[in-house]
């Protein structure tokens, strides 16, 4: 009762949204080191843009955080070994849709580490680079949006000139159900957090700092506003509690709803002077910085209601899914679906021998009966896929649209804002696959934009 | 684990469906049966009944062999949403041959040649309804016998408030002439005389507040066309106090709170977004008071709604929902 009335005073963003049951049942396992597997399997695309060229050869030695691809454009990011040992191919392996990637095959052995990286838990506070030299560190260490976007944090924290940025704003919102890793990261290495908070502080030139955390995760907000009142922090750091409402943790929504900033149609964050970063990301720009250590493991929730031992797990990329499952007590019987992420936005999984990747958030198990969609209906014009949209579009309308076809109205109706959430589907008392259509028009809506720009 | 499922995101869903929503509009409209019921007796149960059997077996006629449908759409609640509501539109009295015949209408006309649910422009039970109406107006009008009637019927028996009024309007004559001990408590309660479900406006609301609760429908169409008839009411009672009639008992009479509460918010023929539906609530407010007032019949909501309906396709084309990007822009 309390936690609801404190909820009504919280801030959130203005429009749509839902409010899934949030399942966050491995809250409370702390952070296990998964044992390094016999082989891995790391692909040379773990990110948005182009996929890294790789630099080794089969039968290379390679160390733990050698470089092992490194970026291809601005757009890309570098690829490190997560383990020691041989590899075996550079090849295309298959991902978790069965679509072949380039990937790098590394048979393991022993666990030596690159020199360079210091592997103590002692928290190294002081950091005195310039900004260049640390966002240069940061693409050194193929550091990319590790909340599931994958979006090479370099590139953001580039701003283009004539635009600055003001505020920095940390994603510790973790909105999908069922995810746990941001939370233990911040129950955990809330030090070390903060340390990364100021670097990227430092790298942007921005004074403002606003770590927006859900109300659903009363403990880490505590947790973090307590080591902020022992004033060893850059003042300009603060946790803002937010009202739990799906998907806060969109950039956009979490911008709206910290700074009351909405980023126009087709804008960026920067252009409301706002950069946002994810508390994983943020921890991992602490190690890179810091510790020198590149991207070579990442904290992953296994979890799911049928599942043995739900737990939050460190695990080193490459690391093929299955195993994570066997450790947590092995798959249900009854598994009807295998998700790479949150129930809301993950991928559901084809091939679950396909391995960890920087943006694997979680494995959520789903049990048959929970995996089957609901029989369509007719749509009744209900309207809740419009009150629930957070974009304010219309999802009844561009489904339709998609659905017959009619693609050149959909740019109209501002198809390419979609942020793919899947509220309205979420919504849709008719059992509409309402985001399945809205991402085909959204697609057939940024070919003709592309094509446009082109001429 | 060969048979695992592959599908887009999102992989959850809320617990809305369509049954579950048709089912509580059917809940909430409990209390004015069970009203009518004590009121009328049981020729309340047999109105309902034989409209609610009627809808169905149209709707289940219809889409097997008419239309040859995969799926009939009996299943889904929204032909007995129908036949509750085409069944509080009428008399209580009124034959069984013409609930029938409304029901065809209803669901023939209304609904199914539309292509059934979700497609039709029109209020089902309205179209069912304004049919009676115009084609049955004695029958239609005819008042309900009422064995057990407040003080205020004995004064009024053979003709529904709205009716005593709108002769004040036509004769000229003041309205507290004709209706001296005018009576807002008791019209709450619903001893009046009316359709089915026009009396009894506790019950109505209490209906009204349920939907709300269970978020079937939200507040912005009753509020508003309730809210638009009483500022137009008010503002002609205010004007000359004699010949207007108070404002409340607008709102209070008629189908006004049926209509507000149940037949305004249909989903299917209202519109998408909040702007629209507000714009469409104030359409019916205003609609139904000039008909009240200046019109040929004493009341008005049913051809206000079903006017508004036929501008729902306009207004979801041209008032859209608030877009994100539009609120509070950096200052620069």
């Amino acid at each position: 009762m309390q936690r609801k009335e404190a909820n009504k005073m919280l801030k959130t963003f203005r429009l749509g949204g839902v409010h899934p049951h949030d399942h966050k049942i491995s809250r409370n396992e702390s952070i296990r080191v998964f044992d390094v597997p016999a082989t891995v399997t790391i692909p040379l695309g773990q990110h948005i843009g182009a996929p890294a060229t790789a630099t080794v050869q089969k039968g290379d030695k390679v160390r733990v955080g050698d470089v092992i691809g490194t970026a291809t454009g601005f757009v890309s990011a570098n690829i490190h070994s997560s383990v020691s040992g041989t590899v075996t191919a550079v090849e295309a392996a298959l991902d978790g849709a069965n679509l072949r990637k380039p990937a790098v095959t590394i048979a393991v052995e022993g666990d030596e580490w690159n020199p360079e990286i210091d592997r103590t838990d002692t928290l190294v506070k002081e950091c005195t680079l310039e900004p260049k030299e640390i966002i240069a560190r940061i693409a050194a260490a193929g550091i990319v949006g590790l909340g599931g976007a994958t979006f090479p944090t370099q590139v953001k924290l580039s701003v283009p000139p004539g635009k600055t940025a003001e505020i920095l704003i940390i994603n510790g919102v973790e909105c999908e159900p069922y995810l746990t890793a941001d939370y233990r990261l911040m129950m955990e290495r809330g030090e070390e957090l903060l340390v990364g908070c100021e670097i990227l502080m430092r790298a942007l030139g921005v004074e403002e700092c606003a770590i927006g955390i859900e109300n659903n995760k009363l403990e880490a907000i505590k947790h973090l506003k307590g080591i902020l009142a022992g004033g060893s922090y850059h003042k300009g750091i603060r946790v803002v509690p937010l009202k739990m409402r799906y998907p806060q943790g969109g950039e956009k929504q979490l911008i709206a709803a910290i700074t009351r900033r909405e980023v126009p149609s087709g804008a960026l964050p920067i252009d409301v002077g706002a950069v946002v970063q994810n508390v994983g990301t943020t921890y991992a720009v602490y190690q890179a910085v810091q510790k020198r250590r590149p991207i070579v493991d990442r904290v992953v929730t296994v979890t799911g209601k049928g599942l043995g031992r739900p737990s939050n797990l460190l695990v080193r990329i490459g690391t093929p899914i299955h195993l994570l499952i066997e450790a947590c007590g092995g798959m249900p019987e009854d598994t009807g679906k295998v998700i790479n992420g949150g129930p809301m936005m993950g991928r559901a999984m084809a091939n679950i021998e396909a391995p960890v990747t920087k943006g694997t958030s979680g494995v959520l198990l789903m049990s048959t009966g929970e995996s089957m969609r609901g029989r369509e209906m007719p749509c009744i014009q209900c309207a809740k896929c419009v009150e629930a949209c957070p974009m304010g579009l219309e999802p009844y309308l561009i489904s339709k649209l998609s659905r017959l076809g009619i693609y050149d109205r959909l740019e109209r109706e501002r198809t390419a804002d979609c942020i793919e959430c899947g509220c309205c589907a979420f919504t849709c008392p008719s059992n509409l696959p309402l985001l399945d259509y809205i991402r085909l028009g959204k697609a057939e809506t940024l070919k003709i934009i592309r094509a446009r720009q082109v001429k | 684990m060969s048979n695992r499922i592959v599908a887009p995101s999102p992989h959850l869903h809320g617990d809305f469906c369509t049954p579950r929503i048709m089912r509580d509009v059917v809940i909430a409209l409990i209390p004015a049966f069970a009203f009518s019921v004590f009121i009328y007796g049981w020729t309340a149960v047999w109105t309902t009944g034989i409209a609610i059997l009627s809808c169905m077996l149209f709707e289940w006629f219809i889409s097997r062999f008419l239309l040859r449908q995969a799926n009939c759409t009996l299943g889904d609640w929204s032909a007995v949403v129908t036949g509750t509501l085409l069944a509080f539109n009428l008399p209580a009295t009124i034959s069984p041959w013409l609930i029938v015949l409304g029901a065809l209408v209803a669901i023939g006309i209304g609904k199914m040649s539309f292509g059934g649910l979700g497609r039709n422009p029109f209020n089902p039970a309205l179209v069912g309804r304004v049919f009676l109406l115009i084609s049955f107006p004695v029958q239609m009008t005819s008042s309900a016998f009422i064995p057990t009637g407040g003080p205020v019927l004995d004064a009024l028996s053979g003709a529904t408030p709205l009716a005593v009024v709108k002769d004040a309007l036509k004769t000229h004559t003041p309205v507290t002439e004709l209706m001296p001990d005018f009576d807002l408590s008791g019209m709450l309660l619903g001893f009046k005389d009316g359709s089915m479900g026009e009396i009894g406006a506790a019950a109505l609301l209490l209906g009204g507040l349920y939907l709300l609760i269970r978020r079937v429908i939200s507040w912005r169409i009753p509020v508003f066309v309730l809210g638009t008839m009483l500022v137009f009411a008010a503002i002609l009672w205010l004007v000359d106090p004699a010949q207007y009639i108070n404002p409340l008992f607008h709102v209070l009479t008629g189908g006004a709170l049926l209509g507000a509460i149940f037949m305004a918010t249909d989903y299917v023929t209202s519109p998408m977004s909040k702007r629209g539906q507000v714009i469409f609530a104030i359409g019916i407010g205003v609609i139904t008071m000039l008909i009240r007032v200046w019109g040929a019949y004493p009341e008005g909501i049913s051809f206000a709604i079903l006017i508004m309906n036929a501008t729902v396709p306009l207004i979801n084309m041209y008032v859209k929902p608030s877009r994100f990007g539009g609120r509070n822009p950096k200052k620069k």
